[in-house]
């Protein structure tokens, strides 16, 4: 055996980097071209279709709001989703098999329906304001991320350790919270990262829920698109994109990525 | 300090599944009882009962006068052993050992002095700031006994403890638990599966199977006179015969089974009754080739070498049997012998009890 690789498996590594890569690239110099218009590769070095996002409301509110959807659901969702992931984990033997997977369910209903569903019992069925009905949608498809990482952080975790420290006269909900909490830190932030990046992308429920006056970025893109043709789509799509890189090169930096991949 | 546990007629179910029946147990105090039975005879559950992560379905436990029966585990006072250790892997070895002394509101500066003077009776005092992890499992787990000492708990509980640890290990390690119990006298109940690790370090022992307590008394009155055929298959008597009693002649009864006939004193067993198994461990057989000798004739097997002795699995009138004979004359399988059974390694039950 060699410990070089396979000529062939060389290429077509690089082959699948490159299609990968390469819309990457284009964004970017699309982003940074001087032109009134989308083009690539760029002509002229600018920066002001970077200035122009600003420039926009619409783009300066709905980043606003998506930032402050994805942080509000992302909570939410670690309220609801760590004792959720703690009790599936805690009394496995005791519960039925079908609740872990019943918490999966946002995620595994194909999301157009499941935007769909949501906007006819919330906006429609209750006349949820449209700021609270995003809420609530964006709590709902990233719960299954925070209950699965959270999870897969507790499957590991040796619940003796937790009747250790009862046993040592400590209050089960106070031991929750000094024993078992900083053992699965690492899971939450995980948890946090996975879910925020998550709302934050998300087209196909916000596209259902997002109303008059309030929106999210992903949806104003969409918009924008519609009518302009001009480099600002390219360079907030760089924006949500660096954004994106640098959440995870935090996770990296603080957890490493195969973190990500329990 | 050291108080008497007493359980009385606990009962335990998962569901409907009933895991314990009945069980009456009474620790003395200071003493140490082992719960000893293979997976699934409810040591366990007891145990987990007592430390109050189980109710019972009935039946009340008691420390030394206090009910426990409806106490939260958290304000039980146990120290507890647990098999994996159980330590706090995010606190280092001085933090996990004072745990127990801050959630009892002790000051900072007494509670380290207290942990580390009790890490030092463990031998482990230079190990204080490492973190868990970065111990071997004979220090975790001198780490969690330290741990649970500390509190001077009423009862010290051990679950499995040494379950993980090599052999060799093991065998230090239960003498060390045992000094220190001893040292303390604090009473303890020990669960494990291990024969041998808890009639060494019992003062009595409690075999227990599907649930019910079979026999609670020293190691030495188990080993050697086991109540009823469960516990004397379970401490190593392997062979056991049924006898009918065709005579009685004041003390000795004559008595007979399949192709053998016996004659034994009730001196030595106490009364015999009518019907009543006779029960042997392998060495309690002598393997005779003497035709003329007044045994049990058999067919001999397979032949394994013990270093001690050879053990024979041997066919007879009465079932399949198993005798050690001596090394300096080997025999073949397919040989015909005597089994001659040795009063003094004999013990007799009574007929149709508790399997």
């Amino acid at each position: 055996m060699s410990d070089r690789p396979h000529p062939l498996l060389i290429v077509i590594a690089a082959l699948v980097y490159l299609f990968l890569m390469v819309p990457l690239v284009i964004v970017v110099g699309a982003a940074l071209s001087d032109t009134t218009y989308l083009t690539f590769p760029p002509q002229g070095l600018s920066l002001r279709w970077f200035e122009n996002i600003f420039q926009i409301s619409a783009f300066r509110r709905t980043i606003v709001t998506s930032l402050q959807i994805a942080f509000l659901g992302t909570l939410i969702a670690l309220l609801i989703g760590i004792p959720a992931a703690y009790a599936l984990n805690r009394f496995r033997v005791e519960l039925p098999k079908w609740l872990g997977t019943l918490f999966l369910l946002p995620i595994l209903v194909p999301e157009i329906v499941f935007g769909f569903a949501l906007l006819k019992s919330l906006t429609v069925g209750t006349g949820a304001p449209i700021f609270l009905a995003l809420l609530i949608g964006h709590t709902l498809i990233v719960l299954p991320y925070v209950v699965r990482v959270i999870s897969a952080s507790l499957a590991s975790f040796d619940f003796s350790i937790e009747e250790a420290a009862i046993s040592l006269g400590s209050a089960p909900v106070k031991t929750f919270f000094t024993i078992v909490l900083p053992n699965v830190r690492g899971g939450v932030i995980a948890a946090f990262i996975l879910a925020f990046i998550t709302s934050l992308n998300d087209v196909s429920v916000s596209l259902f829920l997002t109303g008059p006056g309030i929106s999210t970025l992903p949806i104003q893109i969409l918009a924008h698109v519609e009518q302009f043709f001009d480099p600002t789509v390219a360079s907030v799509s760089v924006l949500l994109m660096v954004l994106t890189v640098a959440v995870m090169a935090i996770v990296e930096r603080t957890l490493g990525l195969t973190f990500l991949a329990k | 300090m050291t108080q008497p546990l007493h359980i009385e007629a606990v009962s335990a179910h998962y569901g409907t599944t009933r895991v314990l029946e009945d069980l009456s147990l009474s620790v003395q105090a200071g003493e140490l009882v082992s719960l000893l039975g293979a997976s699934g005879c409810g040591k366990t559950t007891t145990l987990r009962l007592i430390a109050g992560f189980l109710s019972p379905t009935s039946g009340s436990i008691t420390l030394g006068g206090r009910d426990l029966t409806r106490l939260p585990t958290h304000k039980r006072d146990i120290g507890l052993v647990f098999q994996n250790y159980a330590l706090f892997p995010h606190l280092s070895v001085l933090d996990n050992v004072a745990f127990g002394l801050k959630q009892r509101g002790i000051a900072a500066d007494e509670r380290r002095r207290r942990a580390m003077a009790m890490l030092d009776r463990v031998g482990l005092s230079v190990l204080a700031d490492r973190a868990p992890g970065a111990l071997s499992g004979g220090q975790k787990q001198r780490v969690a006994l330290a741990r649970a000492l500390v509190i001077e708990p009423p009862l010290l509980m051990f679950d499995e403890p040494l379950s993980n640890l090599d052999a060799k290990l093991r065998v230090d390690m239960r003498v060390e638990i045992r000094q220190l119990q001893r040292a303390n006298g604090t009473t303890s109940v020990y669960v494990t599966h291990d024969q041998e690790e808890a009639f060494s370090i019992s003062d009595r022992v409690a075999i227990m199977n599907a649930g019910r307590l079979m026999q609670f008394d020293r190691p030495e009155v188990l080993y050697r006179r086991p109540a009823n055929t469960f516990v004397a298959r379970f401490v190593g008597f392997e062979n056991v015969i049924p006898f009918q009693v065709v005579a009685r002649d004041g003390d000795m009864v004559t008595a007979e089974t399949a192709g053998m006939r016996l004659g034994l004193s009730q001196s030595l067993y106490g009364t015999i009754p009518d019907a009543f198994l006779l029960a042997t461990r392998p060495d309690g057989l002598t393997v005779s080739s003497d035709a003329a000798a007044d045994g049990l004739p058999a067919r001999l097997g397979l032949r394994t070498y013990l270093g001690r002795a050879y053990q024979y699995q041997c066919e007879t009138a009465a079932g399949h049997l198993v005798a050690n004979g001596s090394l300096t004359a080997p025999l073949q399988a397919g040989a015909r012998v005597k089994l001659v059974p040795v009063p003094e390694q004999c013990t007799i039950l009574a007929a149709g009890g508790d399997e």
